[in-house]
């Protein structure tokens, strides 16, 4: 093969009280998707910074057709031809589609936006990537949102496109829309790397794999020279145990049931348009849709944070009040919030605090004052049997890192026995080894006999998980399937709002 | 005799908007570009001095004016600085310049307090437009600052909806983060719009002393800046609603003195002169409920700080 189109040679960047990337080598070729497989924190994102320009290295050199060459900012990146689709999403929310692509491009001084939205038109035709360049960002789904990143890219006639964990806002059909759009750009000559941490992906859709780990470069592979297996090894650095089959539901008396559920959103506009479900004591019931769909508030409404327009919430027989979080707690309710640091827990308090934070009305903790003593052997305890490692009991928890932060919600959540868990994407942004200790524990609570409802987008979680699945989409059920019985792409149709069943069991 | 009555209250209305409407769109194109800026009574009041100071010196209303545009953009710089750079919080720096703005002023101004200004910004009605009824007398016999701010709201609208830099300044007040990412240099930009919201909210600052009123008193904006900042948000962020805003608070402010000036309605001074203040509350309610209903607002980046290396 010839020369390498980009190359990273020996990058080391590092932030304080971290090696982010240390002696990293990546070369990428015209004409080939290129995937950069690893853990989170394993430093991809940050390598892809550096390559656009967005980070400075303290060392190491970036070669474009074989010159050295030396990106001070974004800028110097887009005019060799290197663009970045970040994982969130750089759009102007209240743009249309033609001024977020307009942004930032050299000219004169008038914006001639018509000319621009054509050219658009012309470059979505081409490549399969369907938008309206009049439509404003806010209006559009995340997976279009997506496409106007790319089409920002190929606008500018980028060669090398560097997207970050594409596909996890995706359904599988989109994803496979997305790929065969890469295929695309690979064909006519562009250099596509993509960064993820799901193999599955990897094997469906790159030709050639470099895996880091650590913030260091472990290899380089061709896709049909490897396996999955290998990859996973090469990835974690060790053998993958893999979750034992989970055992049979021992479903018995229902504990949460919803009946006609209504609410609104942040926005006053409706987020659940009359929803059904019940979970079982012993079952995890899965939540299956795109982000933005209703889980958000359905997971708030059942944790009594939301007021409720109509239906009813039930939980163990207590009927549950307006949005009243401590009439959700003392019916045993447990929630874990998508955002851990923003409503599951205080950044700046220590993990004694923010344990702390559900219990201290008991009156075990004194009746007036609190037993600070008590309470820090408590929260030792807990943060030993969960696993939870940190730099000290007191130090902010905003420097933990997310599997961490993660186990440290779920003891608080969990050490109170709970009838029911609301799990809101609780593996969102964890490394592997961190979603598997809490999916260990989601199952161990499931054991105990708890009634979980787990919300979450990743299909192959819930697959591993739930004994039910629930599909929604914009605010509706449109699916509920026995995990035994449901196909990916029937689920993906229900997740897309392409296909609706009627809801029996 | 009615009509005459009216004209003249309008007339005031347009003299005594001016200022405001000058602080409010430097505070647009500051906030614009995602900078909250509370400094703008101190800044009005460093240019209105400096402004007074060189006009009595040079005997040219000019030289005081463009002093006071460069004066008040120092302040703005220093607040620029601070903010961008260091990344202060914006909302405690800016109170910090009004406080510093409003000391500085006031002991520069000292030794100019009773002293007569040579010459001022005079009432220079434009030929044949001034003869329009109605319109002639209330927009086009004004002074020259007042012209000037006719021609910089719409110059400032295509500026921010029409040119490749103005949607760069929209573009860094709601997502510097993606303006980063495509090559605009949010630090820089910043830097220029928040000087330049400086240097108009000294222009507001001059017209009270150089055209308004001329003369030099401590402390002489008497909360117009804090207006101007709440007119901001009453605009929507849009040059051209802040005339109408500017207009209706100068007409308040006029019609407070035609009241007063008149014998036959007695309404207590202090009443009158709450009505400003009082209408600025009420139009922050009114327009908050709205903004809150349609998908109108702050620019999303306001007075956050932008750091391209956080994680």
């Amino acid at each position: 093969m010839t020369a390498p189109l980009v190359e990273m040679r020996g990058i080391t960047k590092t932030f304080p009280g971290v090696v982010a990337n240390e002696d990293v080598n990546l070369a990428v070729y015209a004409g080939e998707i290129h995937a950069l497989l690893g853990e989170n924190g394993a430093g991809k994102s940050t390598l892809m910074s550096v390559l656009t320009g967005l980070y400075r290295p303290e060392r190491g050199e970036i070669y474009f057709e074989g010159q050295k060459v030396s990106f001070r900012s974004p800028r110097d990146a887009i005019n060799k031809g290197i663009g970045m689709v970040h994982q969130h999403f750089r759009l102007v929310a209240p743009f249309t589609v033609t001024e977020n692509v307009a942004l930032g491009l050299k000219g004169g001084f008038n914006l001639n936006l018509n000319k621009i939205a054509q050219e658009i038109g012309e470059l979505s035709r081409e490549y399969g990537l369907e938008v309206d360049p009049q439509a404003r960002i806010w209006q559009l789904s995340v997976g279009e949102q997506q496409r106007v990143e790319i089409i920002k890219l190929l606008y500018r006639k980028a060669r090398v496109l560097i997207l970050d964990e594409p596909t996890a806002v995706l359904t599988p059909q989109e994803a496979r829309e997305l790929y065969r759009t890469l295929k695309k750009m690979a064909e006519q000559g562009c250099a596509v790397v993509f960064i993820t941490h799901k193999l599955q992906e990897v094997m469906e859709a790159a030709d050639t794999i470099t895996i880091l780990r650590a913030g260091k470069t472990v290899a380089t592979v061709k896709k049909q020279d490897t396996s999955e297996k290998e990859l996973a090894r090469l990835m974690v650095g060790r053998e993958l145990k893999g979750l034992r089959q989970k055992p049979a539901a021992s479903r018995s008396a229902t504990v949460l049931s919803i009946e006609d559920l209504r609410v609104l959103n942040d926005k006053g506009l409706e987020a659940l348009k009359g929803i059904n479900l019940t979970v079982a004591a012993g079952e995890i019931l899965g939540i299956a849709g795109v982000a933005g769909n209703g889980q958000r508030e359905l997971a708030e409404a059942v944790a009594g944070m939301r007021t409720i327009v109509a239906g009813r919430i039930t939980i163990a027989g207590r009927v549950l009040e307006q949005g009243n979080p401590l009439e959700a707690i003392n019916a045993g309710v447990g929630y874990i919030p998508a955002d851990r640091l923003d409503m599951g827990l205080v950044p700046n308090l220590g993990a004694v605090d923010n344990l702390l934070l559900k219990e201290y009305r008991q009156e075990r903790w004194g009746k007036t004052f609190i037993d600070r003593r008590q309470v820090r052997l408590w929260a030792r305890e807990l943060v030993e049997r969960f696993k939870v490692r940190m730099a000290g009991l007191d130090v902010p928890v905003k420097l933990m890192s997310g599997g961490n932060l993660q186990r440290l919600l779920l003891a608080r959540e969990i050490s109170t026995c709970p009838r029911l868990l609301v799990a809101e994407y609780p593996s969102r942004g964890l490394d592997i080894g961190a979603t598997e200790a809490v999916h260990r524990l989601l199952l161990e609570q499931r054991a105990a006999g708890a009634a979980i409802l787990l919300i979450s987008e990743d299909l192959e979680e819930l697959f591993r998980l739930a004994d039910r699945i629930a599909v929604m989409y914009e605010g509706e059920i449109t699916g509920l399937v026995d995990t035994a019985a449901a196909r990916v792409e029937e689920l993906g149709l229900m997740m897309a709002g392409a296909k609706r069943m009627e809801v029996g069991a | 005799m009615e009509n005459t009555v009216l004209i003249t209250i309008l007339a005031a209305a347009v003299t005594a908007g001016t200022p405001i409407l000058y602080a409010a769109l430097g505070e647009i194109i500051c906030e614009r570009s995602g900078v909250l800026n509370l400094g703008v009574e101190g800044m009005m009041l460093v240019g209105a001095v400096c402004g007074y100071m060189v006009a009595v010196r040079s005997a040219s209303p000019w030289a005081g004016f463009l002093v006071a545009l460069l004066a008040a953009g120092a302040l703005a710089a220093i607040f620029a600085f601070l903010t961008i750079t260091l990344r202060a919080n914006q909302v405690v720096t800016g109170l910090a310049l009004t406080i510093f703005g409003t000391g500085v002023s006031g002991f520069l101004g000292k030794p100019y307090i009773g002293i007569p200004l040579p010459l001022s910004f005079k009432k220079a009605p434009i030929p044949v437009l001034s003869d329009i009824p109605l319109l002639g007398p209330v927009f086009f016999s004004q002074d020259v600052l007042v012209y000037l701010s006719y021609i910089l709201v719409p110059l400032l609208g295509y500026y921010l909806y029409r040119t490749r830099w103005g949607l760069n300044l929209r573009a860094i007040g709601e997502n510097p983060a993606a303006a980063d990412a495509l090559g605009v240099n949010v630090f820089a930009l910043r830097y220029t719009y928040v000087i330049i919201g400086g240097m108009l909210a000294g222009a507001g600052g001059a017209y009270l002393s150089l055209a308004y009123a001329p003369s030099w008193l401590e402390n002489m904006t008497a909360g117009r800046g804090w207006i101007a900042v709440a007119l901001v948000i009453f605009a929507f962020w849009d040059p051209f609603r802040a005339v109408l805003g500017a207009y209706l608070f100068g007409g308040v402010d006029a019609l407070t003195y035609t009241l007063q000036a008149s014998t036959n309605i007695q309404v207590p001074v202090f009443f009158l002169k709450m009505m400003p203040y009082v209408l600025t509350v009420i139009v922050l309610i009114v327009v908050t409920r709205h903004t809150l209903a349609k998908r109108v607002g702050a620019p999303a980046a306001l007075s956050i700080p932008y750091d391209r290396e956080e994680r």
